[in-house]
């Protein structure tokens, strides 16, 4: 074998290795997170609520609190995030100095950093709409303060650039020539987009949504300042309550705990079913995508 | 005549469904800049919160630029220093050793995660077969999906007790087990960006080379990379906004001490991870609270150069190889 060969044999198998190495340390985060929590996976402890100063009982506040928040999350991004995209795919002219302005910002809004979000949804959500409609409703303090409203709509914001990307790419997928046909037999735009496009995009838009969801139930850090609490006693019941989080109480369980050893399985178990609700989203999506590209290769 | 001038005064039908489309049209754009709208407020609003800090006079007499940031002289005779304790008697607000500490912990995290991705990104698009090319993008790209704080957990649950036992390290949590911690946020994102650079080399390209004797790796190597550069320099760059910007991660594997200390294995705290740790004890409207919001704005001016900066070098790579946006 030639030197040269030898080379790019050495090469392309230290590559592979990089590739293997990351894929790997994907495994030993799952496995280790996998041998530590799941004997503690039963129905009580996704039943029950913590007890004892957070060193026994369940998860049940923390499931409910990240269901009910990024089911919110969700209502508000989903509309927003597909007319952008329907306005960037669909209605913007082609090389319009519009667009490209939405399309940079929609970038740049992917690129803050999370707790910058966080300080957002404390700066405007709480203390300037908050503290204005309390001022409105009569002075009583109910909407100045942190709370899932505001949580999930700072939420919501983060996760605008997810939907908006995966919508996009999902118009993309439908070919133009049935928007064409549509036109031609006489519908309007609207009508073309309501009953041609959307129909056929709806399964990218949905994974959109799916990964918006994904990555919205795994951040904590805007929701630390905007919502999210240690312990509470009854779960949340008005927009303005504060909730638990799956994601906030795997934080909560790693540094604060007055016990470590007695916390330890329990932080084993939610971090388990925080990986468990993440990769099933996020296996969903990937599948779906892999759907919508062929198609669109097709 | 009544009916014939209220004929005249309703617009034609096809008028009509114009002035819906139009309605329609203006509605989705209007929406279309919430996007756009979003990105102001945010700094408008985190920067509307740190602005007493330069205006009110009690934050005035705390708080100065040239506190942040220049070294100060805390007891006569001794040598000025950087120290970051806004909660004392006399509040020192030094951002020195926070910056410090971010560039340490993202300077560990480039240093693996950029040349993993890369190689790795390299590898699956020019190396790896097709079929294996199929397993390994998606599996990366779940490692994308795993919540920043269980990076943050397995940090400082196993990466930490690793590397104490394996090098006899003083503190278990310190900027090397934070910057390790935190590749594994960064990678997936240097990855996907680098590969689809990559990809976006026309296959001519590829063929040349082969064609001319090249070997694969040389093709890789000298070839694709090279015209794939700017784009994957853009995907580095992302990776290191994200590094800078990374909370939670940091927030629980560095060990949170704000000193200012080069050391690699000592203890260490974060532009981000101050933010999270202290706002939940916070006076609201106190000169600790505007400071704070003023560390967030600088963490989105970073982070947003840096995206333009990588914005911009994704979209001539593209443009340049003869590709669509």
């Amino acid at each position: 074998m030639s030197p040269r060969k030898l080379k790019s044999g050495f090469f392309s198998g230290l590559s592979g290795f990089a590739a293997l190495l990351i894929i790997f340390a994907l495994g030993v985060i799952l496995t280790d997170a996998i041998r530590g929590g799941w004997s503690k996976l039963s129905w009580e402890f996704f039943s029950g609520a913590p007890t004892d100063g957070m060193t026994a009982g369940g998860i049940f506040p923390a499931i409910w609190g990240t269901t009910i928040l990024t089911l919110m999350m969700t209502v508000a991004v989903m509309p927003v995030g597909v007319l952008t995209a329907i306005y960037l795919h669909e209605y913007a002219p082609a090389k319009s100095r519009v667009a490209a302005v939405v399309r940079v910002a929609v970038q740049n809004l992917a690129g803050v950093p999370s707790i910058v979000f966080g300080l957002f949804g404390l700066g405007f959500f709480i203390h300037f709409i908050g503290e204005n409609m309390d001022k409105a409703l009569g002075g009583e303090l109910k909407y100045g303060q942190p709370g899932l409203l505001w949580a999930a709509l700072t939420l919501a914001v983060l996760t605008l650039p997810v939907v908006i990307v995966a919508t996009e790419e999902a118009l993309r997928a439908v070919p133009g020539d049935l928007r064409n046909a549509s036109l031609a037999l006489g519908a309007t735009r609207s009508q073309t987009l309501w009953k041609v496009v959307l129909p056929g995009a709806t399964p990218g838009i949905l994974t959109g949504a799916i990964l918006a969801v994904s990555r919205g139930a795994g951040e904590v850090a805007p929701i630390l300042l905007t919502g999210a609490a240690y312990f509470l006693p009854d779960l949340p019941n008005t927009l303005n309550s504060q909730f638990m989080h799956l994601g906030y109480h795997t934080y909560v369980l790693a540094t604060q705990s007055p016990d470590v050893e007695a916390t330890r399985p329990l932080l084993y178990g939610t971090v388990v079913v925080l990986l468990m609700l993440t990769f099933t989203l996020n296996f969903v999506a990937v599948i779906l995508r892999s759907r919508t590209r062929s198609r669109a290769n097709a | 005549m009544a009916t014939a001038s209220s004929v005249a005064s309703r617009p034609p039908p096809k008028r009509r469904w114009q002035l819906r489309e139009k309605i329609i049209e203006g509605a989705i754009t209007a929406v279309a800049f919430t996007g756009v709208a979003a990105i102001a407020l945010i700094l408008i609003f985190v920067a509307k919160e740190a602005l007493p800090l330069f205006i009110d006079p009690e934050a005035l007499k705390e708080v100065s630029l040239a506190k942040m940031f220049l070294p100060q002289v805390l007891k006569e005779g001794k040598p000025a220093v950087f120290v970051w304790q806004p909660v004392s008697d006399i509040p020192k607000v030094s951002l020195i050793p926070l910056f410090v500490g971010t560039l340490k912990v993202s300077v560990v995290g480039m240093l693996v995660a950029a040349p993993l991705g890369v190689l790795a990104a390299l590898f699956t698009s020019e190396l790896a077969p097709r079929r294996l090319r199929e397993w390994i993008k998606p599996t990366i790209e779940l490692l994308a999906g795993v919540p920043s704080v269980v990076l943050g957990f397995f940090g400082l649950m196993v990466l930490a007790s690793l590397l104490q036992n394996t090098f006899g390290l003083t503190y278990r949590l310190n900027a090397l087990v934070a910057g390790l911690a935190l590749s594994l946020a960064i990678i997936p994102v240097v990855f996907t960006v680098a590969e689809d650079a990559l990809t976006a080399v026309p296959r001519s390209y590829r063929e040349a080379s082969l064609a001319l004797g090249a070997t694969r790796w040389e093709t890789a190597w000298k070839v694709i990379l090279p015209a794939a550069a700017p784009g994957v320099l853009a995907a580095c760059v992302l990776g290191l906004g994200r590094a800078i910007g990374e909370t939670m991660v940091v927030l629980m594997a560095s060990g949170n001490a704000a000193i200012f200390s080069p050391g690699l294995t000592d203890s260490t705290r974060t532009l981000s991870a101050t933010i999270a740790a202290e706002m939940g004890e916070v006076v609201v409207g106190s000169p600790h609270y505007a400071l704070l919001f003023f560390i967030g704005v600088q963490l989105f001016l970073i982070t947003f150069v840096l995206n333009l900066v990588a914005g911009a070098w994704t979209r001539g790579v593209v443009r340049r190889l003869g590709g669509k946006v």
